[in-house]
């Protein structure tokens, strides 16, 4: 299967790439064996959870990089608990579908989302 | 958009003269070259001009020479041959390859091995050269077969086969080469070299796919993968690929007339893009053998990135070439050639394949270079390993 419209309009202009300066939450998932690295950094609030701002670094292919942009769009605007139901599913359904073996390998940026908001949330218990 | 094709090494363009050469054979000359009738005998004879051709190329004599679909099923056909043929005869059951063959002959080996055959696959240096000395102390009383390929597909080394020949021939092995990315582009002699099976594919050199050519040595007889009817001599049976034949003919007698002046003139644009490439864009490197390579190929590894994003967007911009890394093949492992020769994963997911043709021009080259630099800064701009290390390299200074 080739990629969608979609996933490569996600890869040749993503959106929310760089670091973010204020960010308050990190985590980076993968490594250089598999071929991709992916790192997320939230400005999340403080009072409300919601993730105010968030942004990806990405080393891997073009559906790692597409899947990035995307959950960082979807992700925005959410809560806590919001983006904790965010699925990698939703992700590539988003993006009109991925290559069955870019499912797994290169859709990861989800999981590093619920990793940097589990970390948050033990450094913040609710009070 | 004009394309600029640089994957010569996956496939080339038919040229035009190949075109002409097959068109009659679309049309009147369908006749099948075993019928005795006139419509066969003609064919009959252009299908034997071809095999001269193929057998003029590699200093063979055309009787040692069998069609095939190509390389893939020629090199399966001496393995599977060879394997069928001495297992019990003669009882050497061993072979030697390397680790760098084309998959064709590297999973053939494996699954051969699984049967009972004992396979050594020798290592390479970072570089990708095998030892020498190393191969001829991995030969045993019960080696049958040496099967190496003259030319790398992916790096371009050439392999000294002539040198591989002369210890075959001192400790009574057999020398199987796959000659595909080599046939048509270098001078290739059986005779010199020492060679008793040799494979080679026509798309490589402007023929046609589904057709490429196998040399057995005279006397080397082993059992074929295809059996039927009496066509090629019982080597290979089934209707002949009459018009992949007649291209390869046409392709090689071409290709031989020409391949000096290739030699000197491709490699000229090969050096110069590999020179502003890495002269322009930092963290960059060649892999394989500088100084042994074909004149038409380089790769070279981006740091900090993975290739597939390079492919995808030289092809947007109307470049097309390869890439070794893992995510473009659809397996999860990066190109068994550049892992082989060690280099660090980050930097073999980066291989981008560059192959020049014919066709190929310095301005393609020098737009390729400008997409290029743009590229790879784009990518690396994404890139949390390169974010890092500019990161270290301030806090350095």
């Amino acid at each position: 299967m080739e990629y969608t419209e979609k996933v490569m309009e996600h890869f040749l202009t993503p959106k929310n790439v760089g670091r973010l300066d204020d960010a308050n939450a990190e985590a980076e998932i993968g490594n250089p064996a598999c071929g991709d690295i992916i790192k997320l950094y939230l400005k999340l609030n403080e009072e409300t959870g919601i993730i105010e701002d968030i942004s990806f670094q990405t080393f891997g292919c073009g559906a790692a990089i597409a899947t990035s942009s995307m959950t960082t769009e979807m992700a925005k605007g959410l809560t806590i608990e919001e983006a904790l139901e965010l699925t990698r599913e939703q992700v590539a359904d988003e993006l009109g579908g991925l290559p069955a073996n870019k499912m797994h390998c290169s859709n990861m940026a989800a999981d590093a989302l619920h990793k940097a908001l589990k970390e948050y949330q033990e450094k913040h218990p609710k009070k | 958009m004009k394309r600029i094709y640089l994957d010569h090494n996956a496939s080339t363009p038919v040229r035009e003269e190949v075109k002409q050469k097959v068109i009659p054979f679309l049309g009147e000359m369908f006749g099948n070259p075993s019928s005795r009738h006139k419509e066969g005998r003609v064919v009959r004879v252009a299908v034997e001009n071809a095999r001269e051709e193929v057998a003029r190329t590699i200093n063979a004599s055309s009787r040692e020479i069998t069609f095939t679909s190509g390389a893939t099923e020629g090199n399966n056909a001496v393995l599977r041959g060879y394997w069928q043929s001495y297992k019990e005869r003669e009882k050497k059951n061993h072979i030697i390859t390397t680790a760098i063959e084309h998959p064709c002959v590297l999973t053939t080996s494996q699954k051969l091995k699984k049967e009972g055959f004992d396979v050594t696959f020798l290592p390479v240096d970072s570089v990708g050269r095998i030892s020498l000395d190393e191969l001829e102390a991995a030969i045993r009383p019960e080696t049958g077969l040496v099967s190496i390929m003259m030319i790398n597909n992916e790096t371009g080394n050439i392999y000294p086969i002539e040198r591989i020949g002369e210890i075959c021939q001192k400790h009574n092995v057999l020398l199987h080469v796959d000659a595909a990315q080599a046939v048509g582009k270098v001078p290739v002699d059986v005779k010199k070299m020492h060679i008793d099976f040799l494979t080679l594919s026509g798309h490589k050199f402007y023929a046609l796919k589904g057709a490429g050519a196998m040399y057995t040595k005279w006397g080397r007889w082993i059992k074929p993968l295809m059996t039927g009817g009496h066509q090629e001599k019982n080597r290979r049976s089934g209707t002949e690929n009459i018009v992949g034949i007649i291209a390869i003919g046409e392709a090689l007698k071409l290709a031989r007339d020409e391949m000096d002046a290739d030699a000197v003139q491709i490699k000229k644009l090969r050096d110069y893009f590999e020179k502003r490439v890495l002269d322009e864009i930092p963290y960059t490197q060649v892999l394989g053998d500088p100084s042994n390579r074909i004149y038409t190929t380089t790769n070279i590894s981006f740091k900090f990135i993975e290739g597939e994003g390079i492919i995808l967007k030289l092809d947007v911009a109307g470049i097309a070439v390869s890439t070794g890394s893992a995510c473009s093949s659809g397996s999860l492992e990066p190109s068994h050639v550049i892992t082989s020769m060690n280099v660090p994963l980050e930097d073999a997911h980066s291989s981008t394949r560059f192959s020049l043709g014919k066709q190929t021009t310095k301005e393609d080259l020098d737009y390729t270079v400008d997409i290029l630099k743009d590229t790879i800064a784009t990518l690396r701009s994404y890139s949390p390993l390169y974010d890092e290390f500019m990161r270290n390299q301030q806090k350095g200074e």
